[in-house]
């Protein structure tokens, strides 16, 4: 396999590199104005179709399948850009928006053309403040050169391109949560039929795109669908952002062709875990994606093979690295504590179960676990999401997954912490929380209901 | 078109747009749900995920309260991956639930599913119990029981589009919330209680049926579905009894109101039971005088009244009249019906004055409030009721409500209003005050009070200037549009901006707006008609309608929102004194020899007096004795003072109420009469629909039917009735009413409902009328200029201020029953004027100060309430104080054509008096 010589990124070393200037003396827009002034929209759906190209946002659908959803006979189109990237660890769109904004610009501007879209609205993450900024800069100086406004390129086509800031709800990335919060509305997804191809934002037809599927899509106009289908393993080709975080010693975003390990991610990109421990277990992409224990490291990163480890995707390609000396128990508390707090509320199972469940993690931590609590999460986990079929969106089964596999792969763990960490005192009272949080404690909460002290009569940790 | 589907291997049909869950029931088949509800206007939103269903060949559970089947689709409600999902669903919520044995409601729909799925107990801890929110009078907020299905979000922002109820936080912290999460009772909650109605479980309850610990405590133990006593809009509603009390008042399912209700149809109903209600009949002792100024308590009347025998008191009664009419003729009497009472009630009333005193003198509160609407409309188009019923405007691109406040006066119909604003219709509201449409409004036109026809003059001028009238309906339908296009001619926008305070281009986009629209509906209320000239003010509005061709289609006419119960019913029977029933001219010769043969009396031709020429001729001496039933003039009159003395100075005043209003304080004898609940008898509502209401509770004491008093009455003075149930009277009323001839008594019973007009049994009822052309003489509707006069008393330095007077949405008319509610009364207790800031801030008052509001006629004094809605320079008095009664302050002046007074209209002066 030749050296891959990085596609997306390879501007983000030249000085001035969100400049028009410098994008367009590296080539730039030279594939937008091949599609629009070229080529007819089909012929664009059906090279990005023959490319393979699948959506970077984490559930990999085909790309070129989601823009031919449209109707044929559709007045008004809207593109959103889903750059809400919320997923922890992920910041694989904020660089590609920061460092290289025209090469994202001109992905919108070829998919709109594609999709016949004249509005795109691109929906940033409320902290991307600075990728905010750029975006508007650079969409000015696109408008300016011709790239955007009317009739671009003289081919009659017009697209205008507005930003807008989420205001930081993990649930606005999921695509019809975005929509909903773009509208000005709360952000609770939709629930489907209808896809937002057949009725999507303002109740017309949408496409919603990740900002890095459309960052390759001039790269497969330029250089033809077979040269992307030559980069990566089969069924999920060309180049991806993969991002490395947690315990290691150089935390990057780093690009290469998909299919690559955890391990060689660690060792060749990120400088090995820190001080000198071992792996104990990975999050391949973005929590909601599950756990890889230690034995699972050359698994291949794409869409397809690590569905092998029980993992639910590739998610965001945003590798969490845990050392040896993290506890599971820890790992399980962070995130139930992230998905209790980001559900919507709307679907019971996913409002309740992750309240729930971030609060039994919560008892087992400070020493009030109980053996069967694990059945009644392994219990709770299948019961609540899209793969049991049973939630409107996909969050609850980000919330389940990682509780799925750890069960799985590290219930051994699970029970000696329940059996060694029986707390003696009395568990935290709602009084000391309130005064620990410095919030008023509802009176009537306080002489209600308290937790249910720990109750050995069931069956006894570390006994029969 | 229908499709065919398996549901649990049945082979099933769906009609169009039917979900799963439709289908399901229709065919027996029970899907548990929880936040859908089926009632009228609530969306499905599946968000509970009790109703899940499998779908053969999908990968997920469908809702089955949202999906629609598709042809051959294989759908299974009870799949193991189904009942899963359920019950884990209901072991969810069961986990916050307080144990049924401490449920709000154990009886609620959320506990008959855990039993139906049995789940009774839960594996998750209990979240710590929110605390119970008791700040408002009339419900109970405890959402320690709420399972957040959104169903009181829908209600209070989709069904009655109040925005209200919120869901606020997120996740497992989502908690139905008040405006910004502030307590219920402080809230801008209306108290319409539609999420109480709406509320599967119990978390929001009506106060009355529970005890100190927040649960259920009392059931009823029947139900009777009748109406609701209060406004023209006639919604249907279920009383829930305990003995001869009414616990709880549930929306019925009736044409016009959808299950829905506002806080006085729901929580208004116990003044019912009011320790001050008239129980027996009382005679006025002999040794007390009359005095205007006279006050009587009407807790204890027995400093000026003894207590009587229905005989006793009956024989006085008759003795007094017939003495009158015997010494000076029957034009030496008069009677005031009433638009609470039944159509029944108002034919019998008039019957008895036309047939047993021998006079003309009879009228209503109608002449207070739509006598100039009716007034313009029978001289323009022969009828003086609604063209269409509001509900139509749900299929308007055009809703204009002028000087109407729906959203108080008529809660039910705003919530058609604003629900069709919210789905697209332009709403253009046209009223000096800001009101609770506004915000939904495209267009708020704040004119300067008074100037109704020069704006509604530059309007016409400009749907005729720019041609944007439709020509081949004015051809066909209409006479009269040159005068109309020559007399309009001066109104241009921009002559009458400065007239009446709404610049020229936007009074020319709204002339615009409505002579383009597809299809529009005028909405009007006493802003229009209780003005010197508020019949031109009608006659204006009738133009624009005919102009443009808005009659008669969906989504279009002209509907003047009738104000009592039964105003609508009682001006059809008769209650007025140019008109027999059915509107037949007293002194139109056929009329009167059908109604003389009908009554085999002789009748008066001779029109009588109206409600304030009545008080005037009572000055005059020429009217000496009156019989009023469920009137109450000493507060409603215009100037009321002056309506004071005119009933102390009669020589005999038989007053049937059953309160002792300010009224019956100038009585020589009271007759104790029933309350609405306690009665049977037919209504008919703003949109000419004859509905029946059933009686519901036991009379207290010795408290008579209204029918049966008026009957006895006429047996003293001769008459020989033999009336034994309303359906008699009822039948008799429309052997001669055409329009009512094909809703039998019978029919009524069955259906509950029938809009007139309707010629017989077979024939379903009118709702929309008037397609084509009008029942006047030529068949086309009159088109009337109108000429631009100024309100009859106009500021100056000595009374700078302009006094407009109206209601409250807690309070009805003079407030004889709302003030004695418990709810209503304790969230609008005090007298208020409605002061605009800036003019608070000059008099150097703040809120709640007392200040003294003072006219040619009178002065009171009362709290001071800053609005943001008055514009500067203008005062709001609601009517309903007798402690402060406006109507010591208004003016009697009145409309040349419907006789009504301009109480919307005043010079008064404003001083404050010190801290309140």
């Amino acid at each position: 396999m030749p050296a891959f010589e990085p596609v997306l990124t390879r501007n983000f070393a030249v000085p001035d590199s969100q400049t028009l200037r410098a994008y367009e003396s590296r080539g730039g827009y030279q594939a937008s104005r091949k599609a629009i002034t070229e080529m007819d929209p089909d012929k664009v759906v059906q090279i990005v179709k023959d490319s393979e190209l699948r959506g970077r946002g984490g559930a990999g659908f085909p790309c070129g399948l989601k823009w031919s959803f449209l109707p044929k006979d559709r007045q008004e189109t809207f593109m959103c850009v889903n750059g809400d990237e919320s997923e922890p660890a992920t910041f694989n769109n904020r660089l590609l928006i920061e460092r290289d904004p025209h090469q994202f610009i001109e992905g919108i501007l070829i998919s709109c053309f594609a999709t016949k879209a004249a509005t795109a609205y691109v929906y940033l993450r409320f902290e991307y403040i600075h990728a905010f900024r750029i975006m508007e800069r650079a969409i000015a100086e696109a408008r300016e050169a011709g790239h955007l406004g009317k009739n671009i390129y003289g081919s009659g086509f017009d697209l205008e391109i507005y930003c807008h800031r989420g205001a930081g709800a993990y649930i606005c990335g999921e695509e019809t949560g975005l929509i909903e919060s773009l509208e000005g509305k709360r952000g609770w997804p939709r629930i489907k039929p209808p896809f937002p191809a057949i009725e999507g934002a303002f109740r017309k037809p949408t496409v919603v795109n990740n900002v890095e599927t459309l960052a390759c899509v001039p790269h497969i106009i330029e250089r033809g669908a077979d040269w992307f289908k030559s980069i990566g393993t089969p069924k999920s080709y060309g180049p991806k952002l993969y991002c490395v975080s947690g315990h290691v010693n150089k935390q990057v975003c780093v690009e290469l062709p998909l299919g690559v390990t955890t391990r060689e991610l660690i060792e060749d990109h990120a400088g090995g875990v820190w001080k000198g421990r071992k792996v104990k277990a990975t999050v391949p992409g973005g929590i909601s994606m599950g756990v890889m224990s230690a034995d699972e490291m050359d698994v291949k990163l794409d869409f397809e093979d690590i569905k092998k480890t029980g993992c639910l995707g590739l998610g965001t390609a945003a590798v969490t690295v845990m050392d040896d000396q993290t506890s599971m128990v820890d790992y399980l508390y962070n995130t139930s504590r992230f998905f209790a707090h980001e559900s919507c509320g709307q679907c019971t199972p996913c409002r309740e179960g992750t309240g729930w469940m971030y609060k039994i993690f919560k008892r087992i931590k400070a020493g009030g676990g109980r053996l069967e609590d694990l059945d009644v999460l392994t219990m709770m986990a299948n019961n609540m999401g899209l793969t049991p079929g049973t939630t409107i969106c996909g969050l609850a089964d980000g919330a389940a997954w990682p509780v799925k596999n750890v069960l799985a792969k590290f219930r051994p763990e699970l029970e000696e912490y329940i059996k060694k960490n029986q707390s003696s005192k009395p568990l935290v009272t709602p009084l000391q929380k309130a005064i620990a949080a410095g919030t008023v404690a509802e009176p009537v909460a306080l002489g209600g209901r308290v937790y249910p002290a720990p109750q050995p009569a069931l069956r006894s940790p570390g006994g029969s | 078109m229908s499709i065919s589907f398996t549901l649990d291997g049945r082979e099933v049909e769906a009609r169009a747009g039917e979900t799963i869950w439709q289908v399901a029931r229709r065919e027996g088949v029970e899907i548990p749900h929880l936040c859908y509800s089926p009632a009228p206007g609530y969306r499905a939103d599946g968000n509970c995920r009790a109703c899940m269903v499998e779908v053969e060949g999908e990968r997920v559970l469908a809702p089955s309260c949202l999906r629609r089947p598709s042809p051959g689709m294989k759908v299974a409600t009870d799949s193991a991956r189904s009942k899963a999902a359920r019950a884990m669903v209901m072991e969810l919520l069961l986990a916050d639930q307080p144990p049924r044995e401490a449920a709000h409601d154990p009886d609620s729909k959320f506990w008959r599913w855990a039993d139906k799925l049995g789940v009774t107990e839960s594996r998750f801890p209990a979240r710590h119990a929110p605390a119970p929110d008791v700040s408002h009078p009339a419900m109970a907020v405890q959402l320690d029981a709420c399972i957040h299905c959104g169903l009181c979000v829908r209600a209070c922002r989709e069904v009655q589009v109040n925005d209200v109820i919120g869901m606020g936080r997120r996740g497992h912290h989502a908690k139905i919330v008040f405006d910004l999460d502030d307590p219920m009772g402080h809230s801008t909650c209306v108290a319409c209680g539609e999420c109480v109605q709406a509320c599967p479980t119990g978390a929001l309850m009506p106060s009355s049926v529970l005890d100190k610990e927040g649960r259920k405590s009392r059931e009823p133990d029947r139900s009777v579905d009748s109406l609701c006593p209060y406004c023209g809009v006639g919604c249907q509603l279920t009383y829930q009894i305990e003995g001869n009390k009414i616990l709880q008042v549930d929306g019925r399912d009736g044409p016009a109101n959808h299950n829905r209700l506002c806080v006085k149809g729901r929580f208004g109903f116990d003044y019912v039971a009011h320790p001050q209600r008239l129980t027996r009949p009382l005679i006025r002792k002999p040794d007390v005088p009359k005095d205007a100024d006279d006050f009587v308590d009407p807790s204890d009347p027995s400093t000026h009244f003894r207590e009587a025998t229905w005989d006793e008191a009956l024989d006085v009664a008759a003795a007094g009249l017939r003495t009158i009419r015997d010494t000076f003729g029957g034009r030496a009497l008069a009677g005031f019906g009433s638009a609470k009472g039944s159509n029944e009630e108002a034919y019998l009333f008039q019957k008895l004055v036309r047939t047993g005193f021998g006079g003309n003198n009879v009228d209503h509160c109608t002449r207070l409030c739509h006598a100039s609407s009716v007034a313009a409309l029978i001289e323009t188009i022969g009828s003086g009721a609604v063209t269409a019923p509001f509900s139509e405007c749900v299929h308007s691109d055009v809703i204009v409500v002028i000087g109407a406040n729906p959203t108080v006066n008529h809660p039910v119909a705003a919530t058609f209003i604003k629900g069709a604003a919210r789905r697209g219709a332009k709403l253009v509201v046209i009223d000096p005050r800001g009101q609770g449409l506004s915000r939904h409004a495209t267009h708020h036109l704040r004119f300067k009070p008074g100037s109704d026809v020069a704006l509604l003059n530059a309007l016409i001028h400009v749907i005729i200037e720019e041609g944007l009238y439709d020509r081949a309906y004015v051809d066909r339908f209409t006479s009269g549009f040159e005068e109309l296009r020559a007399r309009t001619f001066a109104f241009s926008p921009e002559k009458m901006a400065p007239v009446c305070g709404v610049d020229a281009s936007t009074l020319r986009e709204v002339a615009r707006l409505y002579g383009r629209a597809r299809s529009a509906l005028i909405f009007w209320g006493m802003g229009i008609s209780q003005h010197v000239h508020g019949t031109d003010n009608a006659r204006c509005l009738i133009a624009l309608a005919l102009l443009c061709g808005q009659v008669g289609r969906p989504g279009s006419g002209l509907h003047p929102l009738r104000g009592q119960n039964n105003v609508q019913g009682a001006s059809d029977a008769g209650l007025i004194p140019m008109f027999l029933p059915d509107y037949h001219r007293t002194n139109d010769p056929a009329a009167h020899a059908d109604f003389e043969k009908y009554w085999g009396v002789n009748l008066d031709p001779e029109p009588g007096l109206t409600v304030v020429e009545i008080m005037a001729a009572i000055l005059r001496g020429s009217i000496r004795g009156m019989y009023i039933m469920g009137e109450n003039p000493a507060m409603s009159d215009p100037d009321a003072r002056h309506a004071r003395e005119a009933l102390a100075k009669l020589d005999h005043l038989v007053v049937q109420e059953i309160f002792l209003t300010e009224t019956a304080r100038h009585a020589d004898v009271i007759l104790p009469s029933t309350a609405f609940p306690e009665k049977t008898g037919t209504f008919t509502n703003t949109d000419r629909r004859v509905q029946i209401g059933r009686a519901a509770l036991q009379p207290p004491g010795d408290a008579r039917q209204d029918w049966w008093i008026v009957r006895d009455l006429a047996r003293r003075l001769g008459l020989g009735w033999n009336y034994e149930h309303p359906s008699e009277i009822y039948e008799e009323l429309r052997g001669c009413m055409p329009s009512i001839r094909g809703i039998s008594w019978g029919r009524l019973e069955r259906e509950g409902a029938v809009t007139y007009p309707c010629p017989s049994e077979s024939d379903p009822g009118h709702e929309l009328i008037f397609a084509e052309g009008f029942p006047t003489p030529t068949g086309r509707g009159k088109l009337v200029p109108a000429e631009v006069s100024p309100p009859d008393e106009l500021p100056d330095d000595a009374y700078p201020m302009v006094l407009t007077t109206g209601r409250l949405l807690e309070h009805w008319h003079t407030g004889s029953m709302t003030r004695r509610a418990t709810v209503l009364d304790r969230i609008e207790p005090e007298a208020a004027v409605h002061v605009a800031p800036a003019d608070l801030r000059r008099l150097g008052a703040n809120p709640g100060d007392r200040l003294r509001v003072s006219t040619r006629r009178g002065s009171i004094e009362l709290a001071a309430r800053s609005d943001r809605d008055v514009p500067p320079g203008l005062i709001f008095i609601p009517f309903c104080f007798a402690e402060a009664a406006a109507n010591l302050l208004t003016n009697p002046a009145l409309d040349p054509f419907g006789k009504i007074p301009e109480f919307k209209f005043c010079a008064a002066k404003v001083e404050a008096t010190g801290a309140g």
